[in-house]
């Protein structure tokens, strides 16, 4: 405040402003959420929200993480792999790896997740089974070689799919390594391979961290589309459990807001760790990279 | 006496795009020579140093060195690996470092005799450790090279270039990123180089006190060709080309 003003001048409304001032931004924050968490509260309540329904299938439900987790964590391995694979081709001179990698990427990044599940689901069995039938030298059993489960398809759909987005992340990435780099590993001898596993990527696997932890959560949450595919209910992943045991019991509002906040948890936390993940990679050599990675992350 | 040629460049031409930066540079190094090559920016000097280990790619020309002749153009397989045997024999020291920002400076130190499976682990941790010392660094081997300054960074650069024990070392314009008191050090370390190990070099750089103390020889360049050459002494007090008295009235 201007002294020459004085307190005089304000009305009720410039002491709120000024009594508002002193309380620190993040407490005013928190006062926010729970003000929405409240509301939220109200209408579920007045919704007649099933309290004791949710604790009583609660870990019914949850039980279908583990699910979630295996699909997740095998979908971003497969992702991270073909992205690797998917960047070094794309800045490769080879016309075949060139080529091969822009085709991946394009029909991944241009057709939808879901197709593609479907594809690997539904589509895949037929073909194995008329090559076998036209090429009786294919081995025994070819014919039930292209029937995948339903977790493992989406697994594949997933880690395809997210390795073609996270192809020009890694791209971006290795490129991001200075050039002098890369020459001085040149100068001294190393072969490509060499060059790349002890200079470029380390380097490069620093920068692909953030963007790679959002890829993880991100598709965490997509694990939610194999239930399309029609899990069977003993190995469902938490979404379609809460589908099958909501429907079961007329528990709809009851079952997708459970499931909403155990993958909203699970963002929350795995956002917490990729914090902590990037901060110590960073440490140690790059000073302006650990203040970047100490600072708060953007929710998701 | 030809036996005792370690580097020589012949009809040695680069362009970039439309660009040509090297036009036709002949030269021969010779075991123990310290070469000093200056001239503008622009006229082709750090282009022809880094011909010399096809960091960049001649148009044109042969580089051979100890005994391995190379052309320039496209590369094979059989080629990519005739240019990495070739520059196994050729150390450089670069303008910006360039030292692995991953690793410890041992380790930015160890990483290439190790690739090239120079003799066990204790060997090279031994020889890596001696080539510190030498270069005044041997308490700094397990920082990482971001706390070091830029003079020590340059001669960690140095200390990792040795470890494959080059037939020559290459030094792009080693102390021009450098502040002014900083440069003594890197050039100190230098000048023992060709005092105690009678090291081979070629050096870009514009500190005329270093190389009418150390070369044997100075190459003016000019436009993408040698416009002279000679002895420091002749060089810098009396050089004949008015190109190359402008230039080193400018810098001196």
């Amino acid at each position: 405040m201007r002294p020459a003003v004085g307190p005089a001048s304000g009305g009720a409304w410039e002491r709120v402003q000024l009594a508002s001032a002193r309380v620190p931004f993040g407490v005013k924050v928190a006062a926010v959420w729970l003000v929405l968490i409240a509301i939220l509260a109200f209408l579920g309540n007045a919704a007649a929200f099933d309290l004791q329904w949710i604790r009583d299938n609660f870990r019914y439900i949850l039980g279908g993480l583990r699910f979630t987790m295996v699909i997740a964590i095998g979908g971003i391995v497969l992702a991270i792999v073909m992205a690797l694979l998917g960047a070094l081709a794309r800045i490769s001179r080879s016309p075949v790896a060139y080529g091969v990698a822009g085709f991946y990427v394009s029909f991944f990044r241009g057709t939808p997740l879901i197709v593609q599940m479907f594809l690997l689901y539904l589509a895949l069995p037929p073909v194995g089974r008329n090559l076998a039938e036209s090429y009786a030298w294919l081995p025994e059993g070819f014919d039930q070689a292209l029937i995948l489960d339903a977790a493992t398809a989406g697994t594949i759909a997933l880690g395809l799919n997210y390795g073609a987005y996270m192809t020009e992340i890694f791209r971006a990435g290795i490129q991001s390594v200075a050039g002098g780099q890369g020459e001085a590993a040149d100068a001294l001898g190393m072969t490509y391979g060499q060059k790349m596993r002890k200079v470029v990527l380390p380097q490069a696997f620093r920068v692909v961290i953030p963007p790679t932890g959002n890829e993880f959560i991100a598709m965490m949450k997509d694990t939610a589309l194999v239930s399309f595919l029609g899990v069977t209910a003993a190995s469902a992943e938490l979404f379609r459990r809460s589908q099958l045991v909501g429907k079961a019991d007329f528990k709809n509002l009851e079952a997708y807001l459970a499931v909403a906040l155990m993958y909203w948890g699970l963002t929350v936390l795995f956002t917490f760790f990729q914090a902590r993940l990037e901060a110590r990679i960073g440490r140690g050599y790059d000073r302006a990279h650990v203040a970047r990675a100490t600072q708060a992350q953007e929710p998701h | 006496m030809s036996d005792d040629v370690v580097v020589r460049i012949e009809g040695l031409h680069k362009s970039f795009g439309r660009l040509e930066v090297v036009k036709g540079v002949d030269m021969e190094v010779r075991r123990g020579e310290v070469v000093v090559i200056f001239g503008r920016s622009g006229s082709g000097k750090s282009t022809v140093l880094r011909c010399v280990n096809f960091i960049e790619d001649p148009t044109a020309g042969t580089i051979e060195v100890s005994g391995i002749g190379l052309t320039g153009g496209y590369r094979t397989r059989r080629k990519r690996e005739q240019v990495r045997q070739l520059r196994l024999h050729v150390g450089m020291v670069f303008q910006q470092f360039n030292l692995f920002p991953n690793m410890t400076v041992l380790d930015n130190v160890t990483c290439a005799p190790r690739s090239a499976g120079r003799g066990t682990e204790a060997e090279i941790t031994k020889r890596a450790k001696d080539l510190l010392d030498r270069v005044g660094l041997a308490e700094k081997a397990g920082e990482h090279p971001i706390r070091l300054s830029g003079g020590q960074q340059q001669r960690v650069a140095i200390a990792r270039a040795l470890a494959m024990e080059p037939d020559v070392m290459l030094f792009d314009e080693p102390t021009s990123a450098l502040d002014p008191e900083l440069t003594g050090e890197v050039l100190s370390v230098m000048r023992t180089l060709s005092t105690d190990l009678h090291m081979t070099m070629m050096v870009v750089t514009h500190e005329m006190g270093f190389a009418r103390e150390v070369a044997d020889r100075m190459a003016f360049f000019h436009e993408g060709r040698i416009l002279e050459e000679g002895p420091p002494s002749q060089m810098i007090s009396a050089p004949a080309h008015p190109e190359t008295r402008a230039f080193l009235e400018a810098v001196l």
